[in-house]
This record gives structure tokens, sequence and C-alpha cells, in this order.
């Protein structure tokens, strides 16, 4: 009976929401200022951030070679 | 019997009614601590400098539209998929072909490159995802060794391999997305919730246990739990079509790029949107996204042609890079963070430093 299965997809609806309602959350504040940290913490290990020299970055140009 | 009938109805109506209380509530939880905005917290952070990247490979080779890409490991090979149905592995340091696999359809919207970097996985409008191993032997046919792996009942949008070449996540246009066993084919977990057709999705670091994210044209985007298949969070703030999804390096944000043309950061344990990279003058759709390896930069690949770059924390954008002719369809930063990859409808690839 199509009235049953839509009370089976309701419920299912209803369960989802409950769950996503009751997990714990912190403030935006808490979050934004781990997210920032985070960056600070690894903003000398990220290439672009730094900026990487020729001899390391193997994609950027190599010094001109000259031919004999 | 006249009282059997009103039963149903009237426990659906109870549903509905609570269904409609809990979403309410959800969003006053979510309001209650939205104290501030990242950007302001951001404030007091020094502004990034002048910054300029360039193409400094360009891969050619594919006949059509590139639709997806993927790194290797090793930090130099890629393998990238095109509307022609050729999948390709590059070496990105020579932009020399390595090898090359014809699908037995067009538009192969997904690809990876397994852990190990000794097979890559591709599929497409063939609704299945397939993994070819790769063979040192450059005369080898790939085709003949290929292993059909994932089956779903429509197109294959996205697909990865976990942290072993042993298992494969897939996402696909039926709305569902897929964990199988590489070897035997076998289904270990499906997730659904989904409306409609699954774009992108992408696997939590590692450290941070067994979790993704997806995103589709419902504009939700989904966290779920691998194990159990359940939903965990999820986001309903994009305006249309969610077409790339990518965690945040520390595993606790990710952001997402819509065709409303914004990219948005959700933070996980706020458990709302914390950030929205957009401007008045970028109206086209992003299609891909990808942070830097501190998650400072935010890079987006558009419709437009072109790819923005921002400051995840102040908001801003910090620069924008020219270069494609057509659509950038994907992106991936390498593997080292010291360049990243870009894919376009102008049938080339970029790396970028």
């Amino acid at each position: 009976m199509s009235g049953s299965s839509n009370l089976v997809a309701m419920k299912k609806i209803v369960q989802q929401l409950r769950f996503e309602a009751s997990i714990n959350r912190v403030k935006v504040s808490q979050a934004a200022a781990d997210l920032q940290q985070f960056c600070m913490q690894n903003a000398l290990q990220d290439p672009l951030l730094t900026g990487v020299s020729s001899s390391t970055n193997p994609f950027r140009p190599q010094k001109v070679c000259s031919f004999l | 019997m006249a009282t059997q009938e009103v039963q149903p109805n009237e426990t659906l109506t109870n549903l509905k009614a609570e269904s409609d209380t809990l979403k309410t509530k959800l969003e006053d939880e979510r309001a209650k601590l939205h104290d501030v905005e990242l950007h302001q917290v951001a404030e007091k952070v020094d502004g990034l400098g002048q910054f300029i990247m360039k193409t400094r490979r360009t891969l050619k080779g594919h006949g059509n539209k590139v639709l997806c890409m993927d790194w290797c490991k090793d930090k130099r090979r890629i393998v990238s998929s095109s509307q022609d149905g050729k999948v390709i592995v590059w070496d990105a340091f020579t932009t020399n072909k390595e090898h090359a696999v014809t699908m037995p359809c067009t538009w192969v919207m997904a690809c990876a490159y397994a852990p190990s970097g000794c097979a890559v996985a591709c599929g497409g409008l063939d609704n299945k995802c397939s993994v070819y191993p790769l063979s040192l032997d450059k005369n080898e046919n790939l085709a003949a060794k290929k292993k059909s792996v994932a089956m779903h009942t429509n197109y294959l949008s996205a697909c990865s391999f976990t942290n072993s070449d042993m298992q494969i996540l897939t996402s696909s246009g039926d709305g569902t997305c897929a964990l199988w066993d590489v070897e035997s084919g076998q289904l270990l977990q499906s997730f659904h919730g989904h409306a409609s057709d699954v774009l992108c999705l992408d696997l939590a670091p590692s450290e941070t246990g067994n979790t993704f994210v997806s995103g589709g044209c419902d504009k939700k985007a989904n966290v779920w739990d691998m194990r159990s298949g359940q939903c965990i969070q999820s986001f309903e703030t994009h305006e249309s079509d969610i077409n790339s999804v990518r965690y945040y390096p520390s595993g606790d944000a990710f952001a997402s790029g819509s065709d409303d043309a914004t990219c948005r950061l959700y933070d996980l344990r706020a458990d709302r949107e914390v950030a929205i990279y957009s401007k008045e003058s970028i109206i086209f759709g992003a299609s891909s996204v990808d942070f830097s390896l501190s998650g400072r930069l935010l890079f987006g690949g558009y419709n437009d042609y072109t790819i923005n770059v921002w400051d995840v924390l102040k908001g801003t954008r910090v620069s924008i890079l020219f270069g494609h002719e057509n659509r950038v369809s994907t992106l991936r930063l390498s593997p080292d963070g010291t360049a990243f990859c870009s894919g376009s409808w102008d049938h080339t690839l970029r790396i970028w430093a």
C-alpha cells in the first residue's frame, strides 16, 4: 500500500533528523580559531605560501642549458 | 475498516509535524552557535602577499574535453580522462604519455590513481568503475587486464581509492555512493540519502577516521560514516548543484564548489557553513576545488575558463589565473603541495607552480 511505504520513508526521515539534531556542536568562534591555528601552524610547510626555489621545485624553469 | 484507514494517515501527519519541528530545531541549534564570522576571527592575520603562479607545463593529447584527473603519490605522474573515451597516464615533469587506454564508452567522468601507483580506476557513461593495472611493458595492452569493480544504475561521477589499492569509493548519477572490494567486485557498503545525482566525493584525511563527504544535484553536501553507511551530517546552503567537495587538510572542515558560482567552507564541528567565497563579477559555476597544504589557499576552477585563488581565512580573492581556453573541469593539488594541475574542456591539462 502506498500509504505504508510513505510511512516507512517518513519514519526514516524523522529518525535521520533526530540523529542530526542530537550531535554536539561547538561555537563558530572556537571552530574558526582552530581552522586559523591549523593554517598558521602549517604555513611554513606550505610550498605555495613560502615560495619554492627553482632548484627544489621540479616544475619551475631550470637554468638555461647552453649548447656546446 | 474505517478506524484502520484513519490510523496510517494520522501517524503520517504526526511524523510530518515532527520532521518540521526537528528541521526548525536544527536551524536554531546551528544559529545559536553562530557567534562570529570566520573572516572576523581572521582579521588580525597577516594578509597574503602578491601571489604569482604560471602555467609550467601543458599536457596535450586528449581529443576532447578533459573531465577528470588525479595525481600519483610519486608527485610526478598524472592520470586524466576525457569525453573522447581515453584515459591517459602522463609524466608531468616531461609531459610524456606513459600509458593510454581506450574505454568502451565516451564521457569518462571519473578517474583515480591507486595509492601504490600500480593501477588506475576510471568510469563514466558505462555506469561502471573499472581498474586497470599499469604495466611496465609499454607495449602491453592494458585493456586486456581490465577489472570491472563497481556497477551503478546510472553514470559514474567520481571514484577514489581508499587508503589502499583494495577498496574503491564511487558516486553516481543514480543518487548513491558505494564502497567496493576491488579484488572480488563485492559491494561492501552503500550510501543512500541524496535526492538526485551525486556529483562528487572526497575521503577524509586518514588521521580523522572513516568518513567521506559527497555533493550532489540536490544542493546538499553529506558527510557519511563509511562503516555504518549512515549520513552523519548534512549541509544545504548552496543554491545549485554541488560539483566538487574537498576536505580541509585538518579534516575538520570541507569546501564545496557549485553551479551557483560560489565556493563555501563548512566546519564539521560547528556543523554549519562558515565562509562563502564569491564576487558579484563571478557568475559562472565552480567545477572543482582544492586546498593548498596548510589550508590557507583555496583554488577554484570555474566554467568561465579561469581559476580563482581564495584566502580561506579572510574570504578574499588573492589571484585569478588565466590560460585555459574553455571551462576548467577538474583541479588537484600535487601530493607535495608544490604545484597543482587543472584539466579543461579545451582538451588540455596545465600544471601551475
